[in-house]
C-alpha cells in the first residue's frame, strides 16, 4: 500500500539522495553559531516585543500597575534597613549606611530577578516554543532586557536616596553607565546559561533561592566589605573578592559615594568586571545555542 | 510529470521514540524508592519508552494537502512534530524538509493575560515578520478570526476568549504568513461551520501559493474537503498512502470492523 517508496525507487535514487539535490535540511539541524546570531538579531523587534508584552501581563493585573516598578525596590531597601541597619546594626563604622546598603540591595536585586525569570523562561513559555519558530534566545534576552527597565525605575529611587543621604553630585556619577551596561551583559550571559540548565535538569529550579541567597551573603550585600578583609585573608579572601556581583556592587558604590571604603581598587575591580562580563556573556550564549534544537522537546 | 513535482518534505525511514522521565507505577517514585536507587545506584527505572512512529518514508510535494488518518494514538501528532522540528529522529532515519515548517494546534497558547491585538503583533513578530508587515496585516488578521463579530473581543485578554474563538484567532495568525510548510493539528475542528469553511478555504489558498500542508483532523469532512492525498498511520506504521478517497475506503472498514 505504500506507494511513496515505490515512486522513489523509479527514478533509482534513495529518499535522502532526493532531499539533498533538492535543498531540503533535515529537521531538528542546529545552526552555525554565526548564522544563529544573524537570526537572532533579524527578531529584534519580536524580543522587545515579547519584552512589552512581558511587562503589561504582569503589571496589567494589578491595581497599582507601573507603580509597583518603583515600590518594590523601596519595600524591599526598607526591610533590609529595618533588620540590618536598625535592629542588627551591622553598620559598624560605615558612612552613610543606607546609601551603602541600597546600593548593595538594588544591584543585586537586578541580577537575582534576572536569574529567577531566567530559570522558567523555557517552562512558562513551552507553548509558545512548540507553536512558532523563533530563536529561542530571544526569550531569555526579553527577560533580561525587562530587568533592564525594572532597573530603570530602582536607579532613579537608588539616586533619590543617595542625594537624600546627603552625597554630592559628582563627575564619578557617570561611571554608573558603563557599570550597569557591563551588568546587563553579565545578566544576560546567565539567563542564557540558567534557562537552559533548567529546561534540561529541572530540580535545578528548586535549588535557585538557595544558591541566590548564599551568593547574596558573599557580596557584601547587607554588611561593609571590611566585614571579609577582617576575618579571612590570602586565598579565600582572593575568591570572595573576585566575585562578580561584589565586583558590581563595589563598582557603583565606588561611582556614587564619597567616601566608601573598596574592596579593591578601582581599576582591580573594572577589569574583574569587564573579563567577568565577556567570560559569561559569551559563555552563557555559546551554552544556550548548543541546546537549540532540544528546547519544546518532550 | 513526475519530473517537475518538486518535494517539500521527505520522510527517510524515520523512527520516532519518546523518552519519559518520571512516569512509573505508584509506589516507585516514593521517596524511599529513590533513596534506594540512588543508594545502590541503578539506572532509573523512571524512564520508559514509548515507540510512536515506526519507520515511516513518504515524500510531500509543493501543492499537496495531505491529510494525515488513524485511530487515537497512532502517531500522527507525534509525526508532524517530527516533522516541525519539535521531536528528534532516531538514528538511522531523517526527516527533511524545505524551510522551516509551521506547526499549528490547538495546544498551542500564545500570551493569555494579553489582548487578541497584541497577540496578534507578538505572534506576528514570532514567525519573523518586520514591523512594518506586522502593521499592515494586523487589521486583516483580526478580520478573518472573525472574533470581532460579538463585540470589540479583540482588545479583551485572551483569557475571556471561548476555546473556539482562541483556536480561531490562533488559526487566523498562522495561516497570515506564507509557509513552505503548513502543518495543522485539528485546528479546523475547533470553530463554528461559518469559519471551518473561510479555513478550508484558506487552506486551499495557501497551497496554491506553493506549499504544502499537512492536516491531522479525526473529522472525515475537512479531510475530504481539503485533501487529495492521505496517509492512514496504524500504530506507527503507514498503511495506506495514496488518494483521499481511496485511503478513506480502506480506514473505514477497519474502523468498522
Amino acid at each position: 500500500m505504500a506507494q511513496t517508496a515505490v515512486a522513489d525507487s523509479e527514478t533509482g535514487q534513495s529518499l535522502k539522495e532526493l532531499a539533498r539535490r533538492n535543498g531540503l535540511t533535515a529537521a531538528g539541524r542546529l545552526p552555525g553559531i554565526a548564522e544563529y546570531t544573524r537570526h537572532l538579531w533579524s527578531y529584534r523587534h519580536f524580543i522587545a516585543a515579547f519584552a512589552n508584552a512581558k511587562v503589561s501581563a504582569s503589571l496589567g493585573t494589578t491595581r497599582l500597575g507601573a507603580v509597583w516598578q518603583v515600590l518594590t525596590p523601596l519595600i524591599n531597601a526598607g526591610v533590609y534597613y529595618v533588620i540590618f541597619g536598625v535592629l542588627l546594626n551591622t553598620k559598624q563604622d560605615t558612612d552613610n549606611f543606607i546609601a551603602y546598603l541600597c546600593a548593595g540591595v538594588f544591584i543585586f536585586g537586578f541580577t537575582q530577578s534576572v536569574v529567577q525569570a531566567g530559570a522558567m523562561a523555557i517552562t512558562s513559555n513551552i507553548n509558545l516554543i512548540r507553536a512558532l519558530h523563533f530563536p529561542r534566545a530571544s526569550l531569555p534576552i526579553a527577560i533580561s532586557l525587562v530587568e533592564v527597565r525594572n532597573m530603570i525605575a530602582s536607579m532613579a529611587v537608588l539616586i533619590a536616596i543617595i542625594l537624600l543621604t546627603g552625597e554630592p553630585i559628582t563627575v564619578e556619577w557617570l561611571l554608573v553607565l558603563p557599570a550597569l551596561v557591563l551588568q546587563a551583559i553579565f545578566n544576560s550571559g546567565l539567563a542564557l546559561f540558567v534557562s537552559r540548565l533548567c529546561a534540561k535538569i529541572t530540580d535545578i529550579r528548586q535549588l535557585i533561592p538557595y544558591i541566590m541567597r548564599i551568593w547574596m551573603y558573599g557580596s557584601a550585600v547587607l554588611y561593609p566589605v571590611t566585614f571579609f578583609s577582617d576575618r579571612i585573608s590570602g586565598w579565600q579572601l582572593a575568591l570572595v573578592e573576585a566575585n562578580p556581583m561584589l565586583v558590581f556592587i563595589e563598582l557603583i558604590r565606588h561611582a556614587l559615594m564619597e567616601n566608601v571604603t573598596l574592596a579593591a581598587s578601582p581599576l582591580r575591580l573594572w577589569t574583574y568586571a569587564v573579563i567577568w562580563t565577556a567570560f559569561v556573556g559569551i559563555g552563557g550564549y555559546v551554552y544556550f545555542w548548543r541546546g537549540e534544537k532540544g528546547y519544546g522537546r518532550g | 510529470m513526475a519530473d517537475e513535482r518538486i518535494p517539500t518534505v521527505i520522510a527517510d525511514n524515520a523512527h520516532i521514540v519518546y523518552r519519559i522521565y518520571g512516569s512509573v507505577a505508584p509506589g516507585a517514585n516514593s521517596p524511599l524508592a529513590s533513596l534506594k536507587r540512588i543508594v545502590t545506584g541503578k539506572k532509573s527505572a523512571a524512564v520508559r519508552e514509548v515507540h510512536a512512529v515506526k519507520g515511516v518514508n513518504f515524500v510531500a510535494y509543493r501543492g499537496e494537502a495531505i491529510g494525515l488518518i488513524g485511530t487515537n494514538g497512532s502517531g500522527k501528532s507525534t509525526l508532524l512534530r517530527a516533522i516541525a522540528g519539535l521531536l528528534p529522529v532516531e538514528r538511522g532515519g531523517a526527516i527533511y524538509a524545505a524551510g522551516q515548517p509551521s506547526l499549528l494546534g490547538v495546544n498551542a497558547v500564545l500570551m493569555n493575560d494579553l489582548s487578541g491585538v497584541k497577540n496578534v503583533e507578538l505572534g506576528c513578530l514570532a514567525m519573523g515578520m518586520t514591523p512594518a508587515q506586522v502593521k499592515e496585516r494586523t487589521e486583516e488578521i483580526i478580520e478573518f478570526s472573525g472574533i470581532d463579530e460579538r463585540g470589540d473581543f479583540s482588545s479583551l485578554p485572551m483569557k475571556t476568549y471561548s476555546s473556539g474563538m482562541a483556536a480561531r484567532l490562533r488559526f487566523s495568525i498562522a495561516a497570515a504568513k506564507k509557509h513552505d510548510v503548513l502543518l495543522i493539528d485539528e485546528a479546523l475542528a475547533t470553530g463554528d461551520a461559518k469559519f471551518r469553511k473561510r479555513s478550508e478555504q484558506r487552506v486551499r489558498d495557501l497551497r496554491q501559493e506553493a506549499g504544502t500542508v499537512f492536516l491531522v483532523s479525526h473529522s472525515e469532512q475537512s479531510i475530504r474537503d481539503t485533501c487529495e492525498r492521505s496517509i492512514w498511520l496504524e500504530s506507527g506504521v503507514i498503511r495506506a498512502d495514496g488518494p483521499t478517497d481511496d485511503v478513506m475506503k480502506e480506514y473505514e472498514t477497519y474502523v468498522r470492523k
